[in-house]
């Protein structure tokens, strides 16, 4: 039974024997290995498996892919139902959001503030706990949370139901000429709800150079928080600029125009990859398109709150909590006489202005890298904190958001904003390094410092890039005039 | 001048320094690290490799030919030499230059390394196959005999390069290389084994014409201005000089008559039915077997089901999935025509 019953020598043959006839296996052997398997397999499937006859596809769902990838409907459809699900996440989102800010903000926010003072906890740690870390962390859940739990769950239902693989399959074309995967067009519009959530859902790409392609450019998609942003500020700068009629419309079609602009980066950005830094990346490509089923409302609502939501926010808080400590301490430990936000400022001002922002702005898009959602908040701190103004605000180190335009126009004018800050914020909010979450999420996924140096590098030196020729241009014109 | 119009000229210049300076392929930096490259070391390994080509095909070496085929001076080549006879990678016998046994192994290391890599770039990653020859003259002075090992188990111990070239094994040996130049080939029912990639001009042509190991072609006209040869559905016009890069063995079994049309994937209308006769030996690689894992082989019967909004991809159906293909794919599957799949 064991090896010792052969002749050696004769072991000896068949090795050499198979040595030699390993030359001659010729060219097409694996390929007729694969054959050979399913030819097997589907001889021992056919006498095994018994079909009802044979029938074609479930009429139902020829019908449905039919009219879902028809020429004439195919893109309404598609765009009908992509601005439902926006409809419904924006104005699903504003009420529990505000309830969320109430409570977390409003309520007990105050009252830890007020037993931290009854219990004589020294000024600089409630200071460092309650107004950094608590406020920064409730601020991200408020904003975060709601259109999260409420975007995820219904994409998750349109994936479930088949449907998302059909958008994929018709927007292809316009991908492929990017040099990406259909199947792009769905990470992006995921990106939309969350960055961080995009580049996991990257995992549907299974070609690995179209995959890094998504990935890395997922970041133009313009997220959740920072929708917020936009919208504030194309309201406060840009509608002031026409009548009041026309005011909602103009700040409307700005934050869209932003949101457009992303998506013409993602599409150049995936161009330019394609044939640089992947062009070396093994490409396929196939888009299984599956039948048609009736999602499972219960357990697509359980599994997009715990593997999405949940899952993000998680990673959203563990970021957001430090980061409101740096915050507070940024305002709050002096050196000698200013404090070390003041000095940052100064420091980051020349370059600001130079690329049409300034250093309040810089500096709060360095400390809140967290989460784009605390950057506006951190601005407005911060402005108060350089200007002096009073009456806003709750002190050094306390981010705060204000309801009346008017006032957030006049601290920031005072706080030396123009029109062109307006502008190239708004660029530089669309185009600039993803959060440290998605940046965390983008090493997790692609196990490479490289690419994700390349996914948090590249879109930075872009926005600076497009902010300084915007600024440039400004004051050429502003100058000409 | 207005300052912005300054800072933006001042801008534009610093970006296109950049450009000159890191720019893949043509910049400075990457032509420095090329230079670099061409280091004593580099060159000796250059020279064995070409005198070992050069017993294959059965030429003379002379100083002229090396320094033509390593594009170096003549006198650098002249100096070359000596070091490499104290090293005794070469010998002079009668006046010709020879490799030593040593040599000879080194020379196949340097082959091994060149054609592994070659098939790992094929079957592994994207690049083009015109990069394909470049890349592989830059890592075989890297990769070590132990890394050469390990990078031909992890490739399943490959014969043949993508070219068709046969891969030495660490013992030295070689499957055959049988067959002769298309330029002088006497029989007229042929089958290409090997695509000779240098020099690139004459490789590009070859690309471009679509012609590549496998495939199976047939004579149609040949003269001392050009061969005219008939490959699955389609005609190439060569020069003697193109056609003589492409080696050929003769087969039995009759290529495709001039004039068949092969019906391809990409022709099915939606709605209609084929069989699928093979997929093309251009499509290798992940691309390839993510094809076959599919079921997409000889025999399978395929239906066209919807075709995108855009014109592209189209979704068919096999095996009872519906898989969206685009249309550079579905060129690459040869099919039966509507009427012999209903049998």
């Amino acid at each position: 039974m064991s090896a010792s019953r052969f002749d050696q020598a004769a072991v000896q043959d068949i090795l050499r024997s198979a040595e030699a006839l390993r030359w001659e296996l010729g060219r097409d052997y694996h390929d007729r290995v694969v054959e050979t398997v399913y030819a097997d397999a589907a001889g021992i499937a056919d006498r095994a498996v018994t079909r009802e006859g044979d029938r074609p596809r479930f009429d139902l769902d020829a019908t449905i892919d039919r009219l879902v990838t028809s020429r004439v409907w195919g893109l309404p459809i598609m765009l009908l139902l992509l601005m439902l699900v926006f409809w419904l996440t924006i104005t699903g989102a504003n009420l529990p959001s505000n309830w969320i800010a109430s409570v977390l903000i409003g309520r007990i926010y105050p009252a830890l503030k007020q037993g931290a003072e009854a219990v004589l906890i020294p000024h600089w740690v409630s200071g460092m706990l309650i107004d950094g870390m608590y406020l920064s962390t409730a601020w991200v859940v408020s904003v975060m949370l709601p259109p999260m739990a409420i975007f995820f769950p219904l994409f998750t239902l349109l994936e479930d139901f088949g449907y998302l693989p059909r958008v994929a399959f018709n927007l292809d074309n316009f991908f492929k000429k990017a040099g990406a995967h259909g199947r792009q067009s769905l990470t992006m519009v995921m990106g939309f709800g969350c960055n961080a959530a995009g580049v996991v859902a990257t995992r549907i790409i299974d070609s690995p150079r179209e995959r890094l392609i998504a990935i890395i450019t997922n970041n133009f998609a313009l997220c959740n928080g920072r929708w917020p942003t936009q919208i504030l500020i194309a309201g406060v700068f840009l509608g002031t600029l026409v009548s009041a009629q026309l005011a909602g419309l103009v700040s409307a079609a700005s934050v869209v125009a932003i949101a457009l602009l992303g998506v013409g980066l993602t599409l150049v950005a995936s161009w330019v990859l394609s044939r640089t830094m992947l062009k070396g990346q093994p490409s396929t490509f196939s888009l299984e398109l599956p039948p048609y089923r009736p999602p499972r409302v219960f357990q697509t609502l359980y599994t997009s709150l715990i593997d999405r939501t949940i899952y993000i926010l998680w990673r959203a808080i563990v970021f957001a909590a430090p980061a409101g400590l740096v915050i507070w301490l940024v305002a709050n430990v002096h050196l000698g006489g200013p404090s070390l936000a003041e000095i940052l400022v100064n420091l980051l001002d020349p370059v600001g202005l130079f690329i049409g922002l300034n250093g309040v702005i810089l500096l709060a898009y360095i400390v809140a890298v967290p989460a784009n959602e605390i950057v506006i908040p951190t601005i407005l701190m911060l402005t108060v904190l350089m200007t002096g103004v009073t009456g806003v605000g709750q002190g050094a180190g306390v981010i705060f958001q204000l309801d009346s335009q008017q006032t957030l126009q006049s601290l920031l004018t005072a706080g030396g904003w123009s029109l062109l800050t307006a502008v190239n914020l708004m660029l530089f909010s669309l185009i600039h390094n993803p959060c440290s979450t998605t940046i965390y999420t983008i090493y997790k996924e692609t196990g490479s410092v490289k690419w994700t140096a390349v996914a948090t590098l590249m879109p930075l030196i872009l926005g600076v890039s497009v902010t300084f020729v915007v600024a440039q241009i400004w004051h050429l014109l502003a100058g000409a005039i | 001048m207005p300052e912005p119009l300054i800072r933006l000229l001042i801008a534009a210049g610093l970006a296109s320094l950049a450009a000159l300076l890191f720019w893949p392929g043509s910049g400075l930096a990457p032509r420095w690290r090329e230079a670099r490259r061409a280091s004593e070391r580099v060159l000796i390994e250059d020279t064995l490799k070409h005198l070992y080509e050069f017993k294959l095909t059965g030429l003379k070496p002379s100083l002229e030919s090396l320094a033509g085929a390593l594009s170096v001076p003549l006198d650098r080549v002249a100096r070359l030499l000596p070091l490499m006879q104290k090293h005794s990678l070469v010998e002079y016998e009668a006046g010709e230059i020879q490799l030593t046994p040593r040599g000879r192994e080194y020379a196949l290391h340097i082959l091994r390394a060149h054609r592994l890599w070659e098939r790992h770039l094929a079957d592994e990653t994207g690049y083009p196959e015109m990069e394909w020859h470049d890349r592989a003259e830059a890592i075989e002075h890297v990769l070590t005999p132990s890394q050469a090992d390990s990078l031909a188990e992890h490739l399943g111990n490959p014969t043949y390069d993508p070219h068709g070239d046969p891969i030495p094994a660490a013992t030295g040996e070689m499957a055959p290389l049988a067959g002769g130049s298309l330029a002088q080939a006497t029989d007229d029912h042929l089958r290409v084994v090997h695509i000779e990639d240098e020099p690139q001009a004459i490789y590009a042509q070859l690309v471009a014409e679509g012609l590549h190991p496998g495939l199976e072609l047939r004579i149609i006209e040949r003269s001392s201005e050009r061969i005219v040869v008939w490959a699955a559905d389609r005609e190439h016009t060569l020069a003697p000089i193109v056609a003589n890069n492409v080696t050929v063995i003769p087969i039995t079994t009759p290529p495709p008559q001039p004039g068949f049309e092969q019906r391809r994937l990409s022709s099915l209308e939606v709605g209609e039915q084929a069989r699928v006769v093979a997929i093309s030996r251009a499509t290798r690689g992940p691309e390839r077997r993510r094809l076959m894992d599919l079921g997409l082989l000889p025999g399978t019967l395929i239906e066209a089901s919807l075709r995108s909004p855009g014109g592209d991809p189209t979704a068919y159906l096999v095996r009872g999935a519906l898989i969206a293909l685009r249309r550079e794919q579905a060129d690459q599957i040869a099919i039966t025509s509507s009427e012999e799949a209903k049998l």
